[in-house]
C-alpha cells in the first residue's frame, strides 16, 4: 500500500462464499470471495444540489416491471438498465462519469476496506447466544440452563434500568467489518478475495468502500 | 464450475493418489531462522478430510515411543512432494483407532493388488 494514497472508494458486490488460498509464504488464508461489480454510476450527489459530494453506484439487475415510475425515470436519465441495489459511496479524485461502469479495479491487494451486508438471521435468540452470558450448570440439579439471570436489584430502584441485556431477535440487521485486508483482485473475474468473514449470506450484497480507519491513519500522517 | 471452486482448483498442485492406511513420506518445507529447509515426516496416512483446496491429511507416526500426529493441507505450496511407499489394507476411511494400540497390534496389513 505504500506510495498509494488513501483514498475513498466503494463497491458493491455479491458475496459468493468462503474458500482459502495459500498466500506467498505458503500459509493458508481463510478468505471470503465476493463478485464486484459490474457497478455502474447512476447518480452523482453534488454539494450544490444535495449538499454532500458522493457517487451512487447500482449493482445487479432488476425486472424492469418491477421497477416503478419514478425509479424509471432515475434509470433513463442516465441509460442504464434497472438495478437490484442502489448505494452511495464517497468518492476522491476525479469521480467516475454518469453511466460509466465501476470494477474491481479500484482496488488492490493489500488495501484494507470495510465490508457492509445484512448478517444472517438467528431468530428470537435468548441471552447467552445474542449477549454472550453465561450459562448456569447444566446438572447436579441446577435446573437453572439457559435462562436471564437477575434484571436488577430489588425495591431500589425497584425497575429495570435501560438498555437490560435481554433475549430477542438477533442478526438479519446491517453490520459492518471494519479494516479487512483485500488478499487478492481476480481482474478476470471480477472477484476480490477478503481476508476473514463477511457478514451475510452467500448470495446477498455486500459494498465494500476504503476503510475508515486506514483514512484515519492517512490523515493523521 | 461455479466461480468459488475455480478460485480454489487453481492452487490444486499435483499429488500421488493415496489414502488411510497407507504409509508416505511428507517432505515438508519447514522455515527456521529465516532458512527453509525440507523435512521428512513419515508414517501412516490415518484420515483425509475435505475436499478441494482444503482437504487436508493426518499423518501420524510413533517416534521414540511417542505417537506423533501431523496434519497437512493436501495443496500446501509448504508440501514439497508426497511419496507413498506402502500401500496398506484397511476396512475404514478414518484409522482413529491405531492412537489406542501401539506395538505389533497397530500394523496395518499391506495390500496385495493394486485395487
Amino acid at each position: 500500500m505504500a506510495g498509494t494514497a488513501v483514498v475513498r472508494r466503494g463497491i458493491l458486490g455479491r458475496k459468493l462464499g468462503m474458500t482459502r488460498v495459500f498466500d506467498e509464504r505458503g500459509r493458508q488464508v481463510a478468505v471470503t470471495a465476493v463478485q464486484a461489480g459490474p457497478c455502474v454510476v447512476v447518480q452523482h450527489r453534488t454539494s450544490e444540489r444535495d449538499g454532500y459530494e458522493a457517487v451512487q453506484v447500482g449493482f445487479g439487475t432488476r425486472k424492469p416491471s418491477r421497477v416503478n415510475r419514478p425509479m424509471q425515470g432515475h434509470y433513463r436519465k442516465v441509460n442504464v438498465a434497472p438495478r437490484q441495489v442502489l448505494r452511495e459511496f464517497a468518492w476522491d479524485g476525479d469521480v467516475p462519469p454518469l453511466g460509466s461502469d465501476v470494477s474491481v479495479d479500484l482496488f488492490e491487494a493489500g488495501q484494507r476496506v470495510d465490508v457492509i451486508g445484512k448478517s444472517k438471521g438467528k431468530g428470537f435468540a435468548g441471552v447467552i447466544k445474542r449477549h454472550h452470558a453465561r450459562r448456569g450448570p447444566m446438572s447436579h440439579g441446577s435446573k437453572y440452563h439457559r435462562r436471564v439471570g437477575s434484571l436488577n436489584s430489588g425495591t431500589t430502584p425497584s425497575r429495570v434500568f435501560k438498555n437490560r441485556q435481554m433475549p430477542g431477535r438477533l442478526g438479519g440487521r446491517r453490520a459492518t467489518v471494519s479494516d479487512v485486508e483485500i488478499v487478492r483482485v481476480d481482474r478476470e473475474r471480477q472477484v476480490l478475495l477478503l481476508r476473514g468473514g463477511v457478514p451475510g449470506v452467500p448470495g446477498s450484497v455486500v459494498a465494500i468502500r476504503t476503510a475508515a480507519k486506514a483514512l484515519r491513519a492517512a490523515a493523521r500522517a | 464450475m461455479d466461480i468459488l471452486t475455480a478460485i480454489g482448483n487453481e492452487q490444486l498442485r499435483e499429488r500421488p493418489r493415496f489414502g488411510p492406511g497407507d504409509t508416505v513420506r511428507v517432505h515438508a518445507i519447514i522455515s527456521e531462522g529465516g532458512k527453509e529447509r525440507i523435512q521428512v515426516f513419515e508414517g501412516a496416512v490415518i484420515a483425509r478430510q475435505g475436499a478441494g483446496v482444503s482437504e487436508t491429511f493426518t499423518v501420524r507416526r510413533v517416534s521414540s515411543g511417542v505417537g506423533v500426529e501431523r496434519t497437512f493441507p493436501l495443496h500446501s505450496p509448504r508440501v514439497d512432494r508426497i511419496e507413498v511407499t506402502r500401500r496398506g489394507r484397511v476396512r475404514r476411511a478414518k484409522l482413529r483407532y491405531l492412537r489406542g494400540l501401539s506395538g505389533k497390534a497397530a500394523r496395518i496389513r499391506e495390500r496385495r493388488r493394486d485395487a
